[in-house]
Formats: C-alpha cells, sequence, structure tokens
C-alpha cells in the first residue's frame, strides 16, 4: 500500500518534533519526531505504557507537551486547541459515549460541541447512523448497546464534523472478528475518502491491514519506522519456522539448531528459526537428525518484528 | 516540506482571543446537554433534592415546633420556629446542592463516566465545561429555591414581599459554593478525599445558626462559625424572609462576592490540572 499519489511535495498534516512529554519524573514519550502527509493511515505501535495515548492526547491538546514542538494543520494545540480539535475525530481507548442521553441524540450533542447548527447535524446524523450500521437503534439507550455498536456509534459521534484527521486510539480493542471487520471496513472506506488516520493498536494483523507506515514506540521512544513491509524486510527474515520439541526438550536443543537460518530464538514452548526459506531450514534441522513435535514454516510477520524490537518480557 | 495553513486567520484570531487555548465560547452546548439528560434520565434525581429541605422543614419546623413554639426572628419580633428555620434550610439546601453539583458530579464525570474527556475533544474547551456546569447548578438551585419558597408561602411562613428576594439570594449562595467547589475538586484524587468534602459540610449544617441562634455558644465558637460561608448564608435569607435589613446584611452579601470572585479564581487557576493532565 501506498500514499495518495500526489503532486508535488506531500502536505503534512502532523509534525513533531522532538515531542516529549513528563509526569513528575516520568517520562512517557521521550523526544519523538515524525511527520504524517494528508490521507496517510498512520500507526503507533508499542507495548503497553509505550506513550501511544499521551502522543495522541498531546496531538489533541487535551495534554500539553513538556517539550518540543507539535504543529497540527498549521496551528499549536497547545496555543490553538479548539480551533485544532474543529479538524480531529478522536476514538478513544475506552468508549466514553454519554450514557445519559440516546443514540442519536449523542451525536446531536456531539456535535452541538463543535458549534455546529442543527440543520446540519440532523441529516449527518441520520447519515453517520447508517454509515455505522445503526438506523434502528437510533432511539435506544446507550448501555443498551453491544460492545461493538458502542464502538462503532464512537467512531461515527468521531465523524459528526466531518475530521480531517481521525485519532483512533486501540479502535478494536475487546472486540470480536466480526466487529473488527466490519470497524476496518469502514475505516478503509474513510481514508478512501481522504481522512487522515492516526491509528494506535496491539493487533499487528490490524497495523498490517490498515497502515501505510507505522512507527513502533517503547518507553516513550521511536524504535523503528516504516511501512509494515520494509518493517519485516529490515527486521526480520521472509519466513519463520516454529519447531516444538517438548518443553523440556526446547531449552536444550538450541545448540544442536546453531547455524540454521538466519536467527534463531529460543521460548519456553517453542524455537523460531528466522530464515529466508523456512522449507529449506525444516530440511536442514530433519537433516541433523532432529524430530521435532510439530514444525510450522509461516511468512513473517509485523509481529515478529514488534517482539524483535520491544522484547518478550510483559510490560504492565 | 509545508504545512496546510489554511486556517491560519483562525489561529491568529484565537491567539488573540483571552483564554484561546481554553475557552471555545460555547458554553450553550454545555448546557444544552446538561438539560437534556435531565429530561431523559436525572429527574427523579432533582425531585428528591426538592424534597429534601421540604422534609426537614416538616418534621423539624412542624414536629419540633409544636414543642418550642415562638422564638425572637431578626429584629427581635417574635416568629414562629418554622418560621425561624425555613430560610436556613433554603441556605442549607443552596449549599448542599451547590456543592454536590460542583464536586461529586463533576468528579464523576472526569473519572468514571468520561463525559469531559469526550468533550474536551472537541472544539470546546476547559472554561466552556467549567462554565456550562457551573450555570446548570445555578440553574438547578433556582428551581429549588423557587419551589420552596413556594413551599414556604403555603405553609403560610411568608409575612413580607420581601421574601421573594430569597430566591435571587440563594442562587448568589449556591454560586458561592460551587465557585470555589469545581477549584478544590481539582486537588482530588480518590473517593476517599472526597469524603472529607462531606466531613466539612455536615458540622457546618449542623452549628450554623441554623436550628438555633449563635448565641448559645461562647464567643470564639461564634467567631468561628462567623468565618464559616454557612452562617452568612443563613443569616442572610432570615433577613430578607421577614424583611429586616441592616449593614450585616451588607456584609452577608460582600461575603458571597468575595467568595464567588476568589472561586472563580481558583477554578480558572486550577482548570488545566482539572481538565488537562
Amino acid at each position: 500500500m501506498s500514499s495518495p499519489a500526489e503532486t508535488g511535495p506531500p502536505q503534512y498534516v502532523i509534525t513533531a518534533e522532538n515531542l516529549t512529554k513528563r509526569y513528575g519524573d516520568v517520562v512517557a514519550v521521550d523526544g519523538i519526531s515524525f511527520s504524517v502527509p494528508a490521507g496517510e493511515a498512520f500507526g503507533l505501535l508499542g507495548p503497553n505504557g509505550a506513550g501511544k495515548s499521551t502522543t495522541m492526547k498531546m496531538i489533541g491538546g487535551v495534554s500539553q507537551r513538556t517539550s518540543g514542538s507539535l504543529n497540527i494543520m498549521g496551528m499549536d494545540p497547545d496555543q490553538n486547541g479548539p480551533e485544532v480539535r474543529a479538524h480531529l475525530g478522536v476514538v478513544p481507548q475506552q468508549d466514553n459515549l454519554d450514557e445519559e442521553l440516546k443514540v442519536r441524540d449523542n451525536l446531536l450533542v456531539y456535535g452541538r460541541y463543535f458549534g455546529l447548527p442543527m440543520s446540519y447535524l440532523r441529516p449527518k446524523a441520520d447519515e453517520l447512523l447508517e454509515f455505522a450500521q445503526l438506523t434502528d437503534k437510533a432511539k435506544s439507550k446507550v448501555d443498551a448497546l453491544s460492545g461493538g455498536m458502542k464502538r462503532r456509534l464512537t467512531i461515527a459521534r468521531s465523524l459528526i464534523n466531518e475530521p480531517r484527521i481521525l485519532l483512533l486510539d486501540e479502535p478494536t480493542t475487546g472486540l470480536d472478528p466480526q466487529a473488527r471487520h466490519i470497524l476496518w471496513d469502514r475505516l478503509f472506506r474513510l481514508k478512501e475518502q481522504g481522512v487522515t488516520l492516526i491509528l494506535t493498536t496491539h493487533y499487528m494483523d490490524e497495523a498490517e491491514q490498515l497502515c501505510d507506515r507505522l512507527i513502533v514506540v517503547d518507553k516513550g521512544r521511536i524504535m523503528a519506522e516504516g511501512s509494515p513491509a520494509s518493517l519485516i524486510r529490515e527486521y526480520s527474515t521472509r519466513e519463520v519456522l516454529e519447531l516444538r520439541f517438548g518443553s523440556e526438550r526446547n531449552a536444550t536443543v538450541g545448540t544442536e539448531l546453531e547455524g540454521i537460518g538466519e536467527r534463531l530464538e529460543t521460548l519456553p514452548d517453542r524455537v523460531l528459526i528466522y530464515a529466508h526459506d523456512g522449507e529449506a531450514a525444516l530440511e536442514e534441522v530433519s537433516a541433523r537428525g532432529l524430530r521435532p513435535v510439530t514444525s510450522l514454516v509461516r511468512r513473517s510477520s509485523l509481529e515478529d518484528v514488534f517482539l524483535r524490537l520491544t522484547g518478550r518480557s510483559l510490560v504492565d | 516540506m509545508s504545512a496546510v495553513t489554511t486556517r491560519h486567520s483562525d489561529a491568529e484570531a484565537a491567539r488573540n482571543r483571552k483564554f484561546g487555548p481554553l475557552y471555545s465560547r460555547n458554553v450553550r452546548a454545555v448546557v444544552a446537554r446538561g438539560l437534556m439528560a435531565t429530561k431523559s434520565s436525572n429527574w427523579m434525581v432533582m425531585l428528591s433534592g426538592f424534597f429534601e429541605p421540604v422534609l426537614y422543614l416538616i418534621a423539624m419546623g412542624v414536629g419540633l415546633g409544636a414543642i418550642v413554639g415562638s422564638v425572637p426572628g431578626p429584629g427581635g419580633g417574635e416568629i414562629s420556629y418554622a418560621a425561624y428555620i425555613a430560610p436556613a434550610l433554603l441556605a442549607v439546601s443552596a449549599m448542599n446542592g451547590a456543592v454536590y453539583d460542583s464536586t461529586w458530579n463533576v468528579f464523576f464525570k472526569m473519572n468514571f463516566s468520561k463525559l469531559y474527556q469526550g468533550m474536551l475533544y472537541t472544539s470546546l474547551g476547559p472554561i466552556d465545561v467549567a462554565m456550562g456546569e457551573i450555570f446548570l447548578a445555578l440553574l438547578r438551585g433556582l428551581m429549588y429555591a423557587t419551589g420552596f419558597t413556594a413551599v414556604m408561602a403555603v405553609m403560610g411562613l411568608i409575612t413580607t414581599p420581601w421574601a421573594i428576594l430569597m430566591i435571587p439570594a440563594a442562587v448568589l449562595i449556591a454560586f458561592g459554593f460551587a465557585s470555589f467547589g469545581m477549584g478544590i475538586t481539582s486537588f482530588m484524587k480518590t473517593f476517599q478525599q472526597m469524603d472529607w468534602i462531606n466531613f466539612a459540610m455536615l458540622p457546618m449544617f449542623l452549628f450554623s445558626a441554623t436550628f438555633y441562634p449563635l448565641s448559645v455558644y461562647p464567643q470564639y465558637i461564634q467567631w468561628l462559625i462567623q468565618a464559616m460561608p454557612l452562617w452568612h448564608g443563613v443569616e442572610l435569607l432570615r433577613q430578607i424572609s421577614v424583611g429586616i435589613f441592616t449593614p450585616a446584611t451588607a456584609v452577608h452579601i460582600g461575603y458571597y462576592l468575595v467568595m464567588i470572585a476568589l472561586g472563580v479564581l481558583l477554578t480558572t487557576s486550577r482548570l488545566r490540572r482539572l481538565f488537562l493532565k
């Protein structure tokens, strides 16, 4: 996937330079720099606490940066919060729909917060309910909706002001596969309409599906930047061979596998061999007289890149 | 590299505007949301807030009043015990409503229902949200005060047309407490800390000359109570209820004007801490 063809230099809608946020002694975002051209789907990947949400908050001007510069469509969100947000749509990590209002009223009231007139909002709300497949729920209470419906309503709400930039903080966390695919489809359509998408996610398949380009963030710093395909090329091999020898043998078999593929990783439950040709690596394993309980050759994914860059230890 | 600069004039205008990043002059959207929410789900809560002082008035004023008989009112004239405590109960209800709206209500919407997070990701700034919430609190206070004054009239506790001024005075009291309450909430992080607010309000309710005159206390306790805001509210409404005004009336009103000024100052200075972290 590539950015839409443009004439002349790209129009950057977001430019961050040395963006830093400290909470007391804790550095949440540690001097990151990136630019996002108009119409791109840009991903922020990273483990919990990497600084993704904080970055989103600074873009929206609801969290003041400690230092560095940030330019959103020619404006500084700390100086022009309301004007910047007039062009932003925000889908927060946790749904914060107005539980005291009905479904359609959620859209209308949210539009009023932008100062938009009712003559614009009434047809727009109906259009967005259609888009979110919630037309028959227009008069329902919010807490009667399922998780997927609430998420779709939150996305519909974020579009009420026809934003040029849509911030999505883990948009599909907690949704079942059906709901996720419906959401992805809606996000693709928005991208086709030229909306710039800024997306954080834990799901690597989601990032591969949706993002033109992404940064991997860990401990407030950028670890890598590029398209999903280029990151896989750079940080992983074309294929991965997964071998299981049983949990006792996995650790000891490592020395016997040395030299196969480009890189070897021993995990408690399996051994991963990163290789350009997984089948050839598997043949080599058999040739050395090793008999794994199970073996699997698969394409390298963004998840391999992610785990290599951010480590396998648990982050809380 | 070039940046999109189409909205530059808007940005320029905002920089020159007072409180540019914090205020988008759209308080009415916050107010409209509050009214809509009240209509669809909160009206039961509203109703209970109205009945609380009425129940106190019946229990204490009519019930206890039968034993107490008449007491000296402001200016020395004898009035019924119910007529003595009714303005005090109105002041207490103005305080309770305003404090609830500006503390618990704000705390909950900030930290649990995440309502403000949604609002603050729109064009709204913290000043729009804070002013809208305070306006709603005062509107509610106005309705309660009107209802309670009507109840007083029905019970025959109103003897002068001056008493109608209790309604705006109750709103003044509510404004004083609401402006301070929101500023104080910005310092609160847990429910346990929020409980301190109730801990401060209960003794104020009981001892601010609500049910008996201040003269029963030793002098130094009197000074302490006279320093508290509720006592000024109680005395102000009590004076208005019988239409007797003294230089002290101006002191009571002045106390609230200063309280409002300081409260608005405090809340404004804490807005970033309250809403933008």
